[in-house]
């Protein structure tokens, strides 16, 4: 299983990158993705809307499951990954690429000091 | 309750197998993906152990009577090597669970029950066995292959002399397979795609499995899990326990009219007649999305205006179809074929519609 060393981590599962000055890509980390099985639905209709750190911002469904997504840290969601709506799949088989699920504005740079580098991720889930 | 170990988890776990506690026992849910898994039973060939399940003996002069009262088929209509499909009803207008009937011989039959149901059937049927049927729980030693798929006879084949495309539907027969005699071969399964499922001792399982990939290798045989399995079920409508019959819900509602006989007296049979003539309240219908979204278990089913008709009972997105699919009790008068209903997910009502079930057509 593989996470890059330039992400920062949440308890919740998910992985943020920055892209550049305050904008940032969100996902969910391959252990979220190979625990979770297949996915088969996204459901994000929270473009445009500002919320807080650990703030539900959509929902992820596998084929047994359905699972909430929660926002990593406080800040503006931009833009959906539309490719998600016809391949969810792309969450399994691409978690850090091609899987992206939303580019948002983080309010406040300093709070991805509160999230895990991937070593940290690695030693909570126990790989 | 322990969680039980079936004899293959460990195997299980080293050829990838996710485990996870399932009634009761450890049980892979995937190996690699839940697609993948199901669209090769569908395609090919796949097998999964299904070993936690219980089988019971019963043996006895009055077998067969005990059997007709607490079963809602009609179990004198089988011969040797027949397999009926029935329930156990309760007192209360639910069931205790649902089984495979396997006609032995006149005064031997075996009952395969659910997995999370073996104590309380025991208990249940045990109790009333008032006809000296000799019981016997064969569960703890039995392992059960279900080899499913279009390729499954040919795979199957290759280890057996009987000629398994002469065998009919929900027929059975014990013979040699694999080198080991005593082996049953069941023409019965939970996918509509197809094949077999094969009861055997514990003691060869691992050995019987390992034949098995050998004799399917050239049709790239998986091993599938229970996540497949469930998918492959819902499409064609069958009924989960614990889903959509359970203690409290009818048969009769649940759409097992068909396995209930009232040619002959059961246990509460007074009582499912009374509400066949009075009318169903409720059915259990089949539903396909329209608008995205996946149905699943217990969401609400609406009308257009947003008031509850009906609750769903078992729903997924259908890997076959690209689209959720479900099964859900709703109001008689919401039951016919076309009619549009909506499901409420996230407290948005997202539009379905009642529809014919299999939701797939059987591959054989």
């Amino acid at each position: 299983m593989n996470f890059p060393a330039d992400l920062r981590y949440t308890e919740e599962h998910e992985w943020i990158k920055i892209e550049s000055d305050n904008t940032a890509l969100v996902g969910v980390t391959d252990f979220a993705q190979s625990e979770l099985g297949d996915i088969v639905f996204i459901e994000i209709e929270t473009e445009g809307e500002e919320l807080g750190a650990n703030d539900i911002f959509g929902t992820i469904e596998a084929v047994k499951t359905v699972s909430d997504l929660f926002l990593p840290v406080a800040g503006k969601v931009l833009e959906v990954n539309s490719a998600l709506a016809d391949e969810p799949e792309l969450v399994n088989n691409d978690p850090y690429e091609g899987g992206w699920l939303i580019r948002m504005e983080i309010a406040d740079l300093s709070s991805l000091d509160g999230l895990m580098d991937a070593e940290a991720y690695k030693s909570l889930i126990g790989h | 309750m322990d969680t039980k170990k079936i004899t293959l988890s460990d195997f299980h776990e080293s050829i990838g197998g996710k485990m996870v506690p399932f009634a009761g026992f450890y049980m892979p849910v995937r190996y690699s993906s839940d697609n993948e898994e199901h669209k090769c039973v569908r395609e090919s060939v796949g097998v999964f152990d299904v070993s936690h399940m219980g089988e019971f003996s019963l043996k006895g002069e009055k077998a067969l009577d005990l059997i007709q009262k607490v079963c809602s088929n009609d179990a004198s209509v089988l011969f040797d090597g027949k397999i009926q499909y029935a329930y156990l009803p309760n007192f209360d207008g639910g069931v205790v669970d649902d089984l495979l009937v396997y006609r032995v011989n006149a005064t031997e039959y075996i009952l395969v029950v659910n997995a999370g149901n073996i104590e309380k059937d025991w208990n249940w049927i045990s109790s009333h066995n008032t006809f000296e049927v000799e019981m016997k729980n064969l569960s703890d030693e039995t392992s059960l292959f279900a080899v499913q798929g279009p390729k499954a006879t040919e795979t199957l084949q290759k280890l057996t002399s009987v000629d398994l495309s002469a065998m009919d539907y929900y027929t059975f027969l014990k013979t040699e397979f694999a080198g080991h005699p005593n082996v049953t071969i069941s023409a019965t399964g939970y996918t509509g795609a197809g094949g077999f499922e094969i009861y055997l001792p514990n003691e060869i399982a691992e050995e019987v499995w390992k034949k098995i990939f050998e004799a399917g290798a050239e049709f790239d045989i998986k091993p599938i899990g229970l996540g497949a399995r469930d998918t492959l079920r819902l499409e064609m409508g069958y009924c989960l326990y614990g889903n959509d019959i359970t203690d409290t819900t009818s048969p009769l509602e649940a759409g097992l009219g068909w396995v209930t006989k009232f040619t002959k007296e059961f246990i509460n049979s007074e009582s499912l007649l009374a509400q066949k003539q009075a009318g169903l309240k409720r059915k259990l219908v089949g539903i396909e999305m329209i608008d995205r979204g996946i149905p699943r278990s217990h969401y609400e089913i609406c009308d257009e205006d947003g008031n509850t008709i009906g609750e769903i009972s078992s729903g997924t997105q259908s890997p076959t179809l690209g689209k959720g699919i479900a099964m859900g009790f709703v109001k008689t008068e919401f039951a016919k074929t076309g009619t549009e209903v909506f499901i409420k997910i996230r407290e948005k009502l997202i539009k379905a519609q009642v529809c014919k079930m299999p939701f797939v057509e059987p591959g054989v």
